[in-house]
């Protein structure tokens, strides 16, 4: 088991005219090598939840616990914690601040203490795994860099702390087709290298058919359904409920019933949907 | 994240919340002029009262309203130490060695640690009552004379609203990167003063930037607006003065006008004296 939360509830400045309750007794196991969506829409709860796996937000009621790291103990070993569930924020590349890229992926891992001939070694690892040049790259200023660059720099950053848990909010928000689909690939690259964990926030229904093995949805601060793709996305009172969108495979599916096609199977991704449809599924 | 109003406005709604701000402000420099001319003790108690009602009529809590004096609490003591201990006078009730304190020491220490908590107190009210906003579009009305003789009253409002506005997106902002940097390992609490200076360098520089692209692309959108700051333009909050307006400024001006009658007719603190005997 990776992470374990129980009843976990949390108020925005409490005992205040501007108090808001973002979560409400939220409930959760993660085991170890599960690829886990987030969804839900604004305002459900969602990047609180995950704010929380990395003590960003203090614990006001409830258990966390990530691996062998408690987080209810008076004094959570944060070091290890931030070491062990990495973070890759909402834009992430609006974090970067060093002179030099080199210098800006090597923040994390000196944080956590780790010596330099570890951290240069780390810092070139994860640079290459987000698909740029190390040499090419590593004296540039990361302002100079494009878009796409600084928000593979700026994950390098967190993956170079070398986190069993990958935690992403939002990854691919505001990237065009190519490079949300390379942002997708080098996450799967990423849970294969050494974040067998990977938990993602996301709105695009489509990539977290297409990846997820487990989907939370969030509505009002609870866990509204915590299940496979396939169990979340063909629960058309469910979606209706919580204002979510299915995928574009499910609603593919969903037409083809209208117009009398019924599949054998329930397809989540396109190559199931492809199987499905090839393997004769027409019965009139 | 929880959007919260820059500054430290409490809704509440009150009716004291809905007067006009160009009311409020005058009122607030009006009791400012005049806590300098209270003389008497009844009359310091007397403007305590007026300032607790106003606060007990804008639903503002009092624990909230006082918490604004702590700030002073630092000025207060160091001012009514040295008057108690620098004033000379008559009447030597204290002395040893060299420190002497007299009656009138004491009065005077007694009588400025009051009237910095006076001046502390209503105008807190104000900004507890008023947003931001309302006060820039105040100070931007009641200046608008001044566009006779030229000067660029407009521009400067549209200077203040825009800091104004973004100061909590800069907060935002701040907290984000903050969030992000911690997640990666930063420490901003432990260390020294060095240290921790140091520690904000990769929160500044992001929030620098941050900032420029910020008025970057407010600039663009204001141009692409077709924004000019010298055509006439109309507001989106129009205010006008209402009755509740008439009747709090005739109140406070009540009020202000007894400060003033009994620093030049009508000696409280002797009238209640007299009585007394």
């Amino acid at each position: 088991m990776s992470i374990e939360v129980k009843d976990l509830t949390y108020t925005y400045s409490p005992k205040t005219p501007y108090a808001a309750t973002a979560l409400k007794g939220v409930s959760l196991h993660i085991e170890e090598g599960e690829y886990v969506g987030i969804i839900g829409k604004t305002g459900s709860g969602k990047s609180t939840f995950i704010q929380h796996l990395n003590a960003l937000i203090r614990l006001q009621s409830g258990e966390i616990k990530v691996y062998d790291i408690d987080l209810n103990a008076k004094k959570p070993d944060l070091k290890k914690l931030r070491g062990t569930v990495g973070m890759v924020m909402q834009y992430p590349e609006y974090q970067l601040f060093d002179e030099t890229v080199e210098k800006d992926v090597a923040y994390g891992p000196r944080n956590i203490g780790l010596s330099e001939g570890e951290i240069k070694e780390r810092v070139r690892e994860a640079i290459e795994l987000v698909g740029l040049d190390f040499e090419e790259i590593r004296d540039r200023s990361p302002f100079e860099l494009s878009g796409g660059q600084k928000r593979r720099v700026a994950i390098a950053g967190v993956i170079a702390m070398r986190p069993r848990v990958l935690v992403l909010d939002e990854p691919i928000a505001g990237l065009d087709p190519k490079g949300k689909q390379e942002i997708l690939a080098l996450v799967k690259k990423l849970k294969n290298a050494f974040s067998p964990t990977v938990i993602v926030v996301s709105h695009d229904m489509d990539s977290v058919a297409e990846n997820c093995d487990k989907v939370a949805l969030f509505a009002d601060g609870e866990i509204a359904r915590f299940a496979s793709p396939r169990e979340v996305f063909y629960d058309d009172e469910l979606l209706a409920r919580t204002e979510m969108d299915c995928p574009s495979v499910v609603k593919v599916v969903k037409e083809l019933d209208k117009l009398g096609v019924s599949l054998p199977t329930r397809p989540v991704t396109k190559s199931e949907l492809v199987a499905a449809l090839t393997k004769g599924g027409r019965d009139e | 994240m929880n959007n919260i109003v820059f500054g430290q406005y409490y809704p509440s709604g009150s009716v004291v919340h809905r007067l006009d701000p160009r009311v409020k402000l005058v009122m607030v420099l009006l009791y400012i002029i005049s806590v300098f001319f209270v003389v008497d003790y009844a009359m310091y108690g007397a403007l305590f009262l007026f300032v607790i009602a106003v606060a007990l009529m804008s639903k503002v809590p009092l624990r909230v309203l006082f918490r604004t004096v702590r700030t002073i609490v630092v000025l207060v003591l160091i001012t009514a130490i040295i008057n108690l201990f620098f004033t000379q006078g008559d009447e030597m009730l204290f002395s040893w060695k060299f420190i002497h304190i007299y009656k009138e020491g004491v009065e005077r220490a007694i009588k400025l640690a009051l009237r910095l908590i006076l001046l502390m107190l209503f105008p807190s009210l104000l900004t507890l009552t008023t947003t931001p906003m309302e006060l820039t579009d105040a100070i931007e009305s009641l200046l608008s004379p001044l566009k006779l003789i030229k000067v660029p009253v407009h521009a400067i409002a549209l200077i203040m609203s825009i800091a104004l506005r973004m100061i909590p997106i800069l907060m935002e902002e701040t907290n984000k990167i903050i969030l992000a940097q911690k997640a990666r390992g930063a420490d901003f609490d432990t260390g020294g003063a060095l240290k921790k200076a140091k520690a904000m360098i990769p929160v500044l520089v992001p929030l620098f930037v941050g900032a420029f692209r910020r008025a970057d692309e407010l600039a663009l959108a204001m141009d692409a607006r077709c924004y000019s700051s010298v055509a006439t333009r109309t507001k989106y909050k129009v205010m006008h003065l209402a009755l509740r307006d008439l009747v709090a400024s005739l109140f406070c001006m009540a009020v202000f006008a007894l400060v003033f009658l009994n620093k030049y007719l009508w000696p409280f603190d002797e009238m209640i004296l007299s009585l007394w005997r």
